[in-house]
């Protein structure tokens, strides 16, 4: 792999740039697989970095649908932080946010993580003592966050107001270390780092079956042909369910279509990321210059990659009442992905009951800041059966009821 | 350089001059002009600077497509970013700002970008920018945010207002060019109800403007004179309902189509909502939206002066104005003929067409010939020259690399690189496309289209908007698809003969590099988005790197994700990305196309919620004289409850204290109201009821109270309050303030779902019932000053209820207290309640009444260890952790959570209990600290043991109190916690009892 730098950008500058090489391979299918891994989106690639990484598998294949990171991952709103209230969910979004501090440079692709700070806005009394829980919880998990004055959130979003007059904001909890990221890159960064350790990501190519034999996995059916393996590891968001259902079990999870939406571009006003979630929105600005807007999930199950136009009114009037200059913004587009929520809005990151299968999915609306430690702590799982990451985080849990509920903490998991 | 002509334009109205600021000069338009024509006029080229380059940018389009000339439009609370220029009407008084440019749109320092933009290719900064580590946040992030973002900042609060409207149509017509006119026509004529919209300020679209220069007719008649018979027809219809400055945002399932209309954008003084947003339902849609035209990529196609051909056209047609003395024009087709024609009757100079098409053009080339116009057949524009503004161009063969034939001087150049359809509401819902290869365009797959739930098509595309393109197909091809959009509503069309008589035309040739064979330094120039600023070798950079999917390019290299979401460029991309990848284009496909189809203000989306009215605010019958009387308001959901009332000087806290002792000492009063209050009504209501509930409700007594919980199917708490039978089929069910909506809909989730056969019927009540608590040892004293009934503990004890008569009025009272006090919930009729209220402030005044608040409310329930839901429950907590196994019925066979309670988890006894909390120091623990213990676990999280659960300072008890739960809590009575604040002090509490007061209910029960 060819290094990338400005130097490089400077001495392909001087040839028209005709001798960059590609990013990833685009390999035919090998017979066999040590690792298939369904669903190139973050979780998926970072599962592969790190099998590769950490656990020296490298005969390894991604198998993508459609084009990689072209799932939530590349639909995403890309609020990273780690400000979450349970121990087990606090550690593995930790462990994320802190990998996102190096992967730019681990993965030579500028990922552009921005730590520039989320504050999740506290509007009500009861939001209050649930933030002030939040900031006991997370001293005790290494996990950096502050609950600060309403004159401090007017410092930190001049653009806020926070006088009211419906819900006046009495504070909100800060982590400093949060911020966003480049959905697209890093996915690609990945994704060339992986292609770079020889291992194949095989685009346009969907899973349609599960082979296994004495409950054991022996590979899968694709719409290139068959493909062995040793392991499997279903990585699929939204379509996790189908995929359960292929190798022959339930999960417990509903699909439904978050949407979100960005303005037209202006100067820099906004440098940090707000979630208010009494009002139910959140917003930041991105580098181009555009207010990215999300806000909660339609009430309906679906699989069609829009959603209802009036989920985008509740939430544009909700952060209208925060920041009222955006009234005079235009919006610019609207989409939406699928996420596969589960009861506790907690994910799965488990063995299922056929052997040799593994499953990540459950990530709903807020798994794009878990990607490195989500991939960091399933690679673990998948090559040695355990991890202290994903512990807490098996299908087990709801049979025994066991629950990682992070609704408590949040209305808007993002 | 571009000018006023000194005659035509069919849309300006020359004897209404008007004067308006462009970056503070005065300049001059009249009425009728867009922004962009009066700019034109005034020989202001060059409009903007581009995104990242900063490249000087002149108009190009004449419509929704543009993606150079965007401004900041007024001032004040009426700014407003990024308005196309060309879609902006003029009005006297506008003031206008060209966009991201420091320090002037002259001299831009920025523009230091295109000197290095070779060091910018594609994607430049996923490779740089990443050493050291800190600098991306700190130093390169803020230099690429500075530079990027376009217009500025909106500074004040939003000066206009907006409004929704909602629409019920059998047919939506989108677009009110010809074929949009005649589908609701005939719509009109066969009885349906019909809404035309079209997003500009004029009927009409295109067909007015290409027959001004082909001289085309319909029914022998000029076509301006149909468009004008067919608005005339459709104002006698009371059935057809149009709309100008109407778009079509977006079209969504169902038949859901949201119009966009922009009421007072060109008149500004005028009263009443900027914007109106329509949600419409409509049975079928046509969109009749017409088509926009493609630019070529040549090196210099961005510098100010080169324009689309038909923007050219429309300059001079509809409002007089040139872009230039000398205008070159260069096209694939023959539509572009038109516009040599034009700008050659207008008296300016076309000193050469340069055909890209080796046989070059059919009738209108031979038209152009015949005026002078000199045309030169497969050639090609090598490169423009200018910085500025255009200077001439270097013609080439289009076959070959680019070897210059000749240089021609010009000041402006029109291209044209054929037309796309605009498909954009066709495939919002769903509506797939297909591969024209003789229009080299997209156009709708009518086989493939939008579906409604019965797998009914409900839009059909008609006219341009189809891919028909020339004048005698386009009116075909509308009346044909209306036709069909009206059978599948149940109407019958009338057959209208309309006949076009407009030049033939020959096949265009797709063109997408030009020339042909281009190096490297001039597909460096050659611009594919403009606003973006996206060169063909920027797609190609992305194919060579393996970004091969057309998503991948688009993200990868940011075509046509600017403000006009590449409603020029994304074609032209296609072709690119195609052409490298060595497939067909419909191989490569399209991006997604996703509403709105051109932006729309947030304003209009939020409309009239905004300020106080941003959500309905609930308010109780007393509301009134809780604000009259100082309350310090909470919001608790939609309701605003008082915290406190606090007089003049007192603290909240003092405010607080003074409610509790008057109320623990003598009497006070809560406006109880906001409670939910739910009615079970029915002969299985109490089965129903036993479900619901984990205690028994059936064997309730009529004429009595019981505390009851509610779990969610996994067991855990979810809401608690009284249940009163109020007689043998009849259940009054209180929930908490937030749980009112939500329990009434879980409730009728199970009846309607599951238990659909049982007799019951459900009705939330709450906002019927004023309700008081008369709280407090004197409570009974004073409500017997106000009835004749008997009040005593012997005929209404302690969890009964009764009907009396209060201050002359009919009231419940309810035994029940959560405050430890001997008290009573009385409960009228809403419009009742303020009077009662008043009467028993009147009553209770020789013992000091006095209201109190949530804040006392709470402490009081927390002195007498009373749970509170969303406090000590919060999602995870099953009643059993809060020691309310008495609540849990044994007698009964089940109960919803019953079952998930018996999960190995839940049934663990390491669970966290309910006790309560005392610090060493008498002072207040912090609100959600957690108590410690020994080590750290595996992800080296330090281990906790337990938590606060509510908070408070106790008036009563003069030190602080607390609840939690804790490990085996109850077990560990005395035992000492830490618990680590977040400020690095570490609070000492004890584990004890948590009943703080009374412990034997001695109070309430007298
Ligand atoms: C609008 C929106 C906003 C969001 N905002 C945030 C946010 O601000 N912060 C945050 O942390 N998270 C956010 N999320 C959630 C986040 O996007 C997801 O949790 C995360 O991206 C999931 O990544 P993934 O790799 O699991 O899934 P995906 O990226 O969806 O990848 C799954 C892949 O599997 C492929 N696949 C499916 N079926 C098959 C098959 N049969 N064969 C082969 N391949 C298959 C799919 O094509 C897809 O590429 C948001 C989500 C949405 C939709």
């Amino acid at each position: 792999m060819r290094r990338y730098s400005a130097w490089a950008v400077a001495r392909e500058a001087t040839r028209y740039h005709e001798g960059w090489e590609r990013a990833w391979r685009a390999p035919e299918p090998k017979k066999r697989y040590d690792v298939v891994i369904v669903g190139a989106g973050g979780h998926g690639l970072a599962t592969a970095y790190y099998l590769g990484k950490n656990h020296g598998i490298t005969n390894v294949a991604v198998i993508e649908k459609g084009w990689l990171g072209g799932g939530n991952t590349g639909r995403n709103t890309t609020i990273i932080r780690s400000n979450y209230l349970q121990d087990s969910s606090a550690a593995i979004y930790e462990k994320a946010r802190s990998l996102y501090e190096t992967m730019s440079q681990d993965l030579n692709y500028n990922v552009m993580f921005s730590p520039r700070g989320v504050i999740m806005l506290a509007q009500t009394e009861h939001e209050v003592r649930g933030y002030q829980r939040t900031a006991h919880a997370n001293a005790l998990q290494g996990v950096s966050t502050e609950f600060i004055s309403p004159q401090r959130v007017k410092e930190l979003v001049p653009i806020i107001d926070i006088s009211g007059p419906r819900y006046p904001v009495l504070g909100g909890l800060w982590q400093a270390r949060g911020g966003t990221a480049r959905h697209d890159a890093v996915a690609w960064g990945y994704a060339r780092a992986c292609s770079d350790m020889g291992m194949d990501i095989i685009q346009k190519c969907e899973v349609t079956g599960i082979r296994q034999e004495g409950g054991r996995v022996t590979g899968v059916g694709t719409t290139k042909g068959a493909i062995d393996c040793g392991k499997l590891g279903i990585v699929v968001a939204g379509h996790s369910g189908h995929l359960a259902e292929m190798a022959g079990f339930r999960l417990p999870l509903e699909s439904v279509a978050l949407q979100a939406l960005v303005s037209e571009p202006i100067k820099p006003c906004m440098d940090v990321v707000v979630m208010a979630n009494t009002v139910h929105g959140y917003m930041s600005q991105s580098d181009k210059g555009e207010m990215v807007i999300g806000g909660g999930t339609d009430a309906f199950n679906n699989y069609t990659q829009r959603g209802s136009f009036h989920h985008i009114e509740e939430t544009v009037r909700a952060l209208i009442e925060t920041f009222p200059m955006i009234s005079r913004l235009k919006m610019l587009r609207q989409w939406g992905g699928i996420v596969d929520v589960t009861g506790d809005r907690s994910p799965i990151l488990s063995k299922t009951p056929v052997e040799g299968v593994f499953i990540n999915s459950g990530w709903g609306t807020g798994g794009f800041k878990a990607i490195p430690g989500s991939g960091f702590g399933f690679a673990e799982l998948m090559a040695k059966g355990y991890s202290p990451l994903t512990a807490e985080f098996g299908l087990n849990r709801f049979a025994e009821g066991r629950f990682v509920d992070e609704s408590v903490a949040a209305g808007v998991a993002h | 350089m571009s000018t006023r002509l000194s005659t035509g334009g069919r849309l300006i109205d020359r004897t209404k001059p008007m004067s308006y600021t462009f970056n503070g000069k005065r300049m001059k338009g009249f009425a009728g002009d867009t922004l962009a024509s009066a700019l034109l006029a005034g020989g202001q080229m060059m409009m903007g600077r581009s995104f990242k380059y900063h490249r000087p940018r002149g108009v190009v389009a004449s419509g929704a497509e543009e993606p150079n000339a965007l401004v900041g439009l007024g001032q004040g609370a009426a700014f407003e970013p990024n308005q196309r220029a060309t879609t902006t009407e003029l009005f006297d008084g506008l003031s206008a700002t060209s966009q991201n440019h420091w320090p002037s749109l002259e001299f831009d320092v920025g523009a230091i970008n295109n000197r290095l933009a070779r060091f910018f290719p594609a994607g430049f900064y996923y490779k740089t920018f990443m050493f050291p580590r800190v600098a991306w946040k700190k130093l390169y992030e803020p230099i690429v945010r500075q530079s990027a973002g376009l217009g500025a900042v909106p500074k004040e609060r939003d000066g206009d207002t907006y409004e929704h409207f909602y629409g019920f149509f059998d047919l939506v017509v989108v677009g009110g060019g010809i074929s949009g006119l005649i589908a609701a026509r005939a719509a009109g004529r066969a009885g349906l109800r019909v809404l035309l919209m079209e997003q500009t300020a004029h009927w009409g679209g295109r067909a007015p403007v290409d027959a001004a220069a082909d001289g085309a007719t319909v029914n022998d008649a000029p076509v301006d004179k149909l468009v004008e018979e067919i608005v005339a027809d459709l104002a006698t219809m009371p059935n057809v309902t149009t709309r100008l400055r109407m778009m079509a945002a977006g079209v969504y399932d169902h038949g859901y189509v949201l119009g966009y209309e922009r009421l007072t954008d060109h008149a500004p003084e005028a009263p009443g909502p900027r914007h109106r947003l329509w949600r419409i339902r409509a049975g079928q849609i046509v969109t009749a939206t017409g088509a926009i035209e493609r630019p070529l990529s040549f090196a210099g196609n961005d510098i100010p002066g080169v324009m689309l051909a038909s923007a050219t056209r429309d300059y001079i047609v509809n409002y007089g104005v040139s872009p230039g003395d000398r205008v070159v024009v260069v096209t694939n087709n023959d539509d572009a003929y038109r516009t040599a024609i034009a700008v050659k009757k207008a008296g300016l100079d076309v000193p050469i067409i340069v055909d890209a098409r080796a046989a070059g053009g059919g009738a209108l080339a031979q038209a152009a010939r015949d005026l002078g116009i000199r045309v030169e057949n497969g050639r090609a524009i090598a490169k423009v020259h200018g910085k500025k503004q255009v200077e001439g161009v270097s013609i080439c063969a289009q076959a070959g690399e680019g070897g210059v034939l000749e240089e021609i001087a010009c000041d402006a150049v029109a291209m044209s690189g054929g037309w796309s359809p605009v498909v954009h509401l066709w495939s919002h819902c769903g509506g797939k496309l297909t591969w024209d290869e003789a229009q080299a365009h997209f156009r709708p797959d009518v086989h493939n289209s939008p579906k409604g739930d019965a797998g009914e098509t409900f839009v059909t595309p008609a006219g341009a908007a189809n891919g028909a393109m020339q004048l005698g197909d386009v009116i075909a091809d509308a009346g044909e698809m209306a036709g069909r959009a009206i059978a599948a509503l149940g109407g019958t069309v009338r057959a209208e003969p309309v006949t076009a008589s407009a030049p033939d035309e020959v096949p265009m040739q797709p063109v997408w590099l030009m020339p042909q064979g281009a190096g490297p330094k001039l597909r460096m120039k050659a611009w594919l988005d403009y606003q973006n600023d996206v060169k063909v070798s920027d797609v190609q950079l992305a194919a060579r790197e393996g970004y091969e999917s057309v998503e991948h390019t688009k993200r990868y290299t940011t075509l046509g994700m600017a403000t006009d979401q590449g409603k020029l460029s994304n074609i032209n991309g296609l072709a690119i990305l195609s052409d490298a990848l060595g497939q067909p284009i419909p191989q490569t496909g399209t991006t997604t196309f996703r509403p709105p189809y051109t932006p729309i203000s947030m304003g209009a989306i939020a409309g009239t919620a905004r300020g106080a009215a941003f959500q309905p605010l609930r308010r109780t019958p007393m509301h009134s004289w809780h604000e009259e009387n100082n309350a310090h308001w909470e919001p608790v959901g939609q309701w605003r409850r008082p915290y406190c009332y606090p007089r003049t000087g007192e603290s909240h806290a003092e405010a607080v204290s003074r409610e509790i002792n008057q109320t623990r000492s003598s009497v006070g009063l809560l406006d109880a109201s906001t409670l939910g209050k739910i009615i079970v009504k029915g002969p299985d209501a109490g089965r129903f009821l036993d479900m619901l509930y984990t205690n028994m409700m059936s064997t309730l007594k009529p004429g009595k109270c019981r505390y009851g919980l509610m779990c969610s199917e996994n067991g855990f708490l979810i809401d608690d309050g009284v249940v009163a039978r109020l007689d043998e089929e009849t259940f009054l069910c209180h929930t908490t303030t937030g749980g009112a909506e939500s329990i009434h809909a879980h409730m009728e989730e199970w009846l309607q779902t599951e238990w659909w056969d049982w007799k019951v019927y459900t009705a939330n009540v709450t906002e019927q019932w004023a309700q008081i608590a008369v709280v407090g040892p004197k409570a009974r004293a004073v409500l017997q000053t106000l009835s004749d009934d008997d009040l005593s503990a012997e005929t209404l004890p302690f969890m009964a209820w009764k009907e009396v008569t209060l201050a002359g009025i009919k009231a419940r009272v309810f035994r029940i207290s959560f405050s430890g006090e001997l008290s009573f919930e009385v409960a009228v009729p809403a419009g009742q309640g303020m009077a009662l209220w008043l009467a028993l402030l009147d009553a209770g005044a020789e013992h000091g009444i006095m209201p109190y608040g949530t804040e006392a409310l709470h402490v009081m329930r927390a002195e007498k260890g009373f749970i509170m839901i969303g406090d000590e429950t919060d999602g995870t907590v099953i009643p059993q952790d809060l020691n309310l196994h008495w609540a849990l019925s044994k007698k009964k066979d089940d109960y919803l959570g019953k079952r998930a309670q018996q999960r190995s988890h839940m049934a663990d006894p390491n669970r966290w209990k309910l006790v309560g909390l005392e610090t060493l120091d008498g002072s207040v623990l912090p609100d959600g600290a957690y108590a410690v213990a020994e080590g750290v676990n595996e992800n080296g999280q330090k281990r906790t043991q337990g938590r606060v659960t509510s908070t408070y300072h106790s008036p009563t008890l003069n030190r602080g109190i607390a609840m939690g739960l804790v490990l085996h809590g109850p077990d560990r009575m005395g035992e000492v916690l830490e618990f680590p604040g977040t400020d690095g002090t570490v609070s000492k509490a004890r584990i004890v009892d948590p009943v703080f007061y009374d412990k034997d209910g001695e109070k309430q029960n007298v």
